[in-house]
């Protein structure tokens, strides 16, 4: 068989799978919308009223509905790794490894599944903008845009959190990196302030986050009229790249979780 | 006639100062079951790590089903099948599921994964629980379903880590009954590591007992009897003369955390 087909076969049955056991489990779906709308209620209405932010001519609100999308997926993504070691402890990743799966395609696989898993998170999102009057863009290519969007990032994500499970292995150690890796994401993007409010340095590490490429993509299309700062182009370019990397690293290093 | 599907050949895995399998050197035949024996950290896992390519050997060399675990992996991969110690079947989903992924990575051709699926589903009676989620199944069923998930693409051999590990005296005869119907409808070899003496006296064909990394003595449970001289011998004196200990030294944390676990989701 052609090894690009097979390959792409194998990462689909892989994703379907994980998908499947959502069917069997639903609780999932209901706790990854508190989060969002905690910072959309409760944060994001504080900073409106008080004004400090300065967003130019779009509301704050509006502003952040966007970002908070990118940092659920983030947030959610990120411990993705957890299931990782769990399923070293059991021993499904060893049987997996075992079978004549192409390594790049279990790693693709399940990051793609937790991508497809985070569009849940996106109709949330988009139900609580509803709610607070933030002006969205409904052009059906615009919503295609921002679905493909939140796919990719958790993806990017989850695979980059997969890559950490195989250094760290044990989930004590995972939760702790976890945490100390979600934080300094979020605060360094642009998807709670514009980064031309923040101090050159901090600047500076944000132009090399990915998640603030994804905030720039999701803000250009879910918003009526929102320029992008770094053009759609170059979101793509990043987020796909970065996810390639991640995928090729994890291809390598998943094996190790076998031992 | 014997043909050789399992050859090892002075095989050795270090992990740092430690030489976890020293120069194993051993053949396993066709249709055979060939138990493994030694006490915690004897390096038998190591080395079923090795031949099922989990592990890449620090030096030597291992030929399974003909091809090379160290040249060839895919090849190796796609001619065996594999049972861990741990559980590794998927408790979120369906025993008819954790079936048909396998069915689709192992490039089982469509028209035959659901007929093929059932056939194994029946062959190790869970054809009625087929719908139901795994989680709900007790410990020996979750092992049956295993061997069914491991051998759904007729492997040549099928290697097991400790399979009986955790269940009770009459789930791990029909866990037996299974194995060995395999190996006569279908010629499979059987390669396992138990420390269940009784289960090697009882089952396997020829019995290779490791110590410190070592090969310390190799041949059927007869031959190994005789080996310690004249009178009466029983496998567990062969066991403590070879192994030059008993069953329950050695082992590191994550072995016996292993193994408690296990016990405690199948049990």
């Amino acid at each position: 068989m052609n090894p690009l087909i097979s390959f792409v076969g194998k990462t689909f049955v892989i994703a379907e799978f994980e998908l499947r056991k959502l069917r069997h489990d639903f609780t999932e779906l209901i706790t990854r919308a508190l989060q969002p709308a905690l910072w959309l209620l409760i944060f994001g209405q504080v900073f409106a009223r008080s004004g400090m932010m300065h967003t130019g001519n779009i509301p704050y609100l509006d502003f952040i509905a966007p970002g908070i999308l990118a940092q659920s997926v983030l947030f959610v993504a990120i411990f993705y790794g957890i299931n990782v070691i769990w399923e070293r402890d059991l021993g499904i990743v060893q049987k997996f490894l075992v079978s004549p799966t192409p390594r790049a395609a279990l790693v693709l696989g399940k990051g793609f599944s937790a991508g497809i898993r985070s569009l849940s998170q996106a109709i949330v999102v988009y139900g609580l903008s509803l709610l607070l009057g933030v002006k969205l863009n409904w052009n059906p290519l615009a919503l295609l845009n921002v679905f493909i969007v939140v796919v990719l990032a958790a993806t990017l994500f989850s695979t980059f959190s997969l890559v950490i499970a195989c250094i760290v292995k044990t989930r004590e150690r995972f939760m702790g990196v976890g945490q100390v890796l979600t934080m300094p994401l979020f605060f360094a993007s642009n998807a709670i302030y514009p980064t031309n409010i923040m101090p050159a340095w901090l600047k500076v590490i944000s132009h090399l986050n990915p998640l603030t490429y994804v905030v720039d993509a999701l803000r250009t299309s879910m918003l009526a009229n929102s320029p992008s700062n770094f053009g759609m182009g170059m979101d793509y370019a990043v987020i796909l790249l970065t996810t390639i990397v991640l995928v090729l690293i994890g291809a390598r290093m998943y094996p190790q979780l076998g031992v | 006639m014997t043909s050789p599907v399992v050859e090892i050949e002075n095989l050795t895995r270090r992990f740092g100062e430690i030489t976890a399998v020293d120069s194993l050197s051993l053949v396993a035949n066709a249709g055979e079951v060939f138990g493994l024996l030694g006490s915690n950290g004897a390096g038998k896992s190591t080395t079923i790590k090795m031949l099922t390519t989990l592990l890449q050997p620090s030096s030597g060399e291992a030929r399974v089903a003909g091809f090379s675990i160290t040249t060839e992996p895919e090849m190796v991969r796609r001619a065996i099948g594999y049972v861990p110690q741990a559980v590794s079947v998927d408790g979120s989903l369906t025993g008819y599921e954790n079936l048909l992924i396998f069915a689709r990575l192992y490039d089982i051709p469509r028209k035959e994964q659901e007929q093929r699926i059932r056939e194994q589903l029946d062959s190790v009676n869970l054809s009625a629980d087929a719908g139901r989620l795994v989680d709900q199944y007790s410990g020996g069923m979750v092992r049956r379903l295993e061997i069914a998930q491991a051998t759904l693409h007729r492997p040549r051999v099928l290697f097991l880590d400790e399979p009986t590990v955790g269940l009770d005296p009459i789930a791990r005869d029909a866990v037996w009954k299974h194995l060995i119907d395999l190996r006569n409808d279908y010629g499979t070899t059987l390669f396992l590591t138990t420390h269940y003496l009784e289960d090697a006296e009882s089952h396997c064909d020829r019995i290779a007992i490791m110590q410190a990394g070592k090969l310390a003595a190799l041949g059927t449970l007869k031959e190994l009897e005789a080996s310690l001289g004249s009178g009466r011998h029983s496998l567990d004196e062969v066991f403590v003369h070879y192994a030059g200990t008993t069953l329950d030294s050695g082992g590191s944390f994550r072995d016996v955390s292993t193994e408690r676990t296990t016990e405690q989701r199948l049990g």
